[in-house]
């Protein structure tokens, strides 16, 4: 499971010596499926291509002109929809607020869930694996079943309308996956290593923080990147338990009822809430690919 | 769930355990659960007993109803055709997504920049399904101009059935009669050797034919027709019928002259100035007509975010995002497949196509059943994406059971007896599509 990703390759072939004609037949016969592969990879593209483009019209044209249009008419490409929502307050504070859910949304759940896999793989306690099964089986609740719950408790105690509202509940849906996860990477790593470390006396905590932690990192990173765009794309939470507290895409959203007379605010929003996401995945993208191929059970 | 008790048995820390086993280690475990403890016990486990308890009751939440919140799931109209709507994405989406998810993943398989493509391909699954909703929303605008999808329609519309150059366009004086299905006919007829004027008025400034010049009349030719078609309409005056100062030929237009009978015997194009020129025209009387091809409709555009299209082109765009994911897991069942197998195959004699209906799907059959199983989950909890394609006035027609659930809670009705019994199907779905995909998963590890 751990060694696949988008580029993973065939194994290689064992090539004997090839004539010419033979090789030329063979990318002869081969020709309509590179046709096909590049005329779809390329149609793959357009949609987001075309939503980068549009993005850049005037204003004044954004909403008459089609973004093909752009390669006659070059002079419609500027930048001031891009200008005027980072001028105004509302885009950029929205970013801001995506930021903090995401980061607090990762971050917290990490530590809980690594703590609690910690637990599960190495401690020694009565029903253990009862207690673990349980934590796997919540996988199956759908966050509809806590929406309205949660949003009277929240009204009740003032977690309404808040990040740290927004950043618990994401917490509390990711902690049975992440916990599975880690759990069973944690039960990976050497005994030796952790009987070592006790022997010299070191409390549960020192060992969790020095062993466990560094050695748990492919598993931790993995399951941080994948958390992070989770939340950061996430619409149904914000939508539910904010009002004023608007991540990006909530702030989008808002303006989606008028869609073509808000086309210049949403198109470039749009395409800076999903850049973000995209750069995260180019980056790394082995450890997205292996946490989704872990995470296809979610 | 077999392996927790199989591989991890690490020796007791410490001091020997008590004879109850509740020793200072099971402290330190409570101390590392603690936290995960109250997580999940406050915001999954008792929200899911308070939902499941609530959807028994009524909207006000005083009235108990036994199932009547569940009998409205099925009676009401806007609820019941979210439970269709649900139902034939099941029933759809996964299988697509699995067989393009295939077809992708075994073409790439040996393709030198299948890379390239993979990511292609793979990409819209980083972004948010919101904002692939967006992205959607502006392909499919009706309006060819700038919806994406009928652009794309529109180019082969309009190369097999061109649009006429003044689709808009009515005649200024009573003298043109017809309607613009049939043409434009000078109701007088006309002989050799005479002018026709045949003006035209409701045309936009943005329909004016580019290099439009000012219309005049052209001179009487012996033994044929002339005349002109000009745009009759000077802003605040002018005389309807004659050609006033300023105003513009209209070229392009297709003139046809017609006999006694209504019969077809000439057609000709106008020039920049709107003049054209009929020669060789025989005697008798003669009836010039503007053509019915001047004022074919430009393609309209399929209404793809109308009430009947809005479900099938929500789903073309969810299938654009889940389609990478289906190839990457399957790529990767690819990879894992013995070559030695496959050539053994085709070295006892088996074509491209057997080798693959015979060994390769019957080997990657654990893979795409976990892709088939997770996009049926997947699709059951469909919502952001319908949310931001489908416009509000829509909504209803492109219904799903989790925008039911949200509308229903938090979407102005505001019923959370109801809305929690939709949650609580929405919960029924899902559980048992999802044990099986657990077991399956274990297996696969």
């Amino acid at each position: 499971m751990t060694t696949v990703s988008v580029d993973a390759e065939a194994a290689p072939v064992v090539v004997v010596a090839e004539s010419v004609a033979r090789r030329l037949t063979r990318l002869a016969a081969k020709t309509p499926v590179y046709v096909f592969l590049v005329v779809i990879g390329l149609l793959w593209l357009v949609p987001t291509f075309g939503l980068f483009v549009q993005s850049l019209i005037a204003p004044s044209k954004i909403n008459s002109a089609g973004w093909w249009e752009v390669f006659s008419t070059p002079s419609l490409i500027t930048f001031d929809n891009y200008r005027s929502i980072f001028a105004d307050d509302a885009i950029p504070s929205a970013l801001l607020t995506t930021v903090w859910i995401a980061l607090g949304g990762t971050i917290l759940p990490i530590i809980v869930a690594a703590l609690a896999g910690y637990a599960f793989a190495w401690l020694e306690f009565p029903g253990r694996d009862w207690l673990f099964l349980l934590v796997v089986a919540l996988l199956v609740v759908p966050l509809q079943m806590a929406l309205i719950p949660i949003f009277s408790l929240y009204s009740d105690i003032g977690l309404f309308d808040t990040v740290f509202g927004l950043i618990l509940f994401h917490t509390a849906f990711a902690l049975p996956f992440a916990i599975f996860l880690l759990r069973n990477f944690f039960i990976g790593i050497p005994r030796d290593l952790l009987e070592a470390a006790r022997i010299d006396g070191a409390s549960e905590l020192t060992i969790f923080v020095r062993v466990i932690l560094p050695l748990g990192l492919p598993a931790i990173a993995s399951l941080a990147i994948f958390q992070f765009l989770w939340v950061w794309n996430d619409l149904l939470v914000a939508l539910t338990f904010g009002r004023n507290t608007q991540p990006i895409t909530v702030a989008i959203f808002s303006q989606m009822r008028e869609f073509s007379a808000n086309l210049e605010v949403i198109a470039p929003a749009a395409f800076i809430s999903l850049a973000i996401p995209l750069v995260v995945f180019l980056m790394f993208q082995r450890y997205f690919v292996q946490g989704l191929l872990a995470g296809s059970v979610k | 769930m077999t392996t927790a008790t199989d591989t991890a048995e690490p020796p007791p820390s410490g001091a020997p355990p008590t004879v109850t086993g509740w020793g200072r280690s099971t402290l330190t475990a409570a101390a590392f659960l603690a936290p995960a403890a109250i997580l999940l016990g406050v915001w999954i486990v008792y929200p899911m007993i308070w939902t499941i308890s609530r959807s028994f009751f009524d909207r006000s939440g005083d009235g108990f109803i036994w199932f009547e919140n569940y009998q409205t799931l099925f009676r009401d109209d806007r609820l019941f055709t979210a439970l269709k709507n649900n139902a034939l994405w099941v029933a759809v989406v996964p299988m697509l997504v699995t067989t393009i998810g295939l077809v992708f993943g075994v073409l790439t398989e040996r393709v030198r920049f299948g890379v390239a493509f993979k990511i292609a391909v793979f990409m819209p699954m980083a972004i948010s399904l919101f904002a692939a909703g967006v992205i959607w929303r502006l392909m499919y605008e009706k309006s060819p101009e700038r919806g994406t999808v009928n652009a794309a329609i529109a180019v082969v519309r309009d190369a097999v059935d061109p649009p006429g150059v003044l689709s808009a366009a009515r005649p200024s004086t009573e003298a043109l009669r017809g309607t613009p299905k049939g043409g434009l006919v000078l109701a007088d007829g006309v002989e050799a050797g005479s002018v026709a004027r045949l003006g035209l008025t409701g045309i936009s400034t943005a329909d004016i034919p580019a290099g439009a010049e000012e219309a005049v009349v052209p001179e009487p030719l012996q033994g044929g027709i002339t005349g002109v078609v000009w745009r009759d309409f000077t802003p605040g005056g002018g005389t309807a019928g004659e050609i006033d100062e300023g105003e513009l030929g209209l070229s392009g237009v297709t003139v046809e002259l017609r006999d006694q009978a209504g019969a077809k015997v000439a057609e000709v194009e106008t020039e920049a100035n709107g003049t054209f020129v009929l020669d060789d025209v025989g005697s008798g009387l003669y009836q010039p007509a503007i053509g019915p091809a001047t004022f074919a409709e430009p393609y309209a555009g399929v209404s793809w975010l109308g009430a009947s299209l809005i479900t099938p082109a929500v789903m073309m765009a969810y299938m654009w995002v889940w389609a990478g994911f289906a190839m990457v897991l399957i790529a990767a069942g690819l990879a894992a497949i013995p070559r030695d197998l496959l050539e053994a195959a085709r070295t006892d004699g088996g074509t491209e196509w057997q080798v693959f209906r015979r060994v390769t799907v019957p080997l990657l059959a654990p893979v795409l059943s976990v892709v088939f199983i997770t996009m049926i989950i997947n699709v059951l909890k469909v919502f952001d994406i319908v949310i931001a394609i489908a416009p509000g006035s829509v909504q209803d027609d492109a219904n799903v059971i989790a925008l039911a659930m949200w509308r229903t809670s938090f979407g102005g009705v505001n019923d959370f007896g109801l809305g929690s019994a939709i949650a609580v199907f929405l919960f029924l779905l899902v559980i048992p599509v999802l044990v099986l995909n657990i077991r399956r998963f274990r297996r696969e590890l």
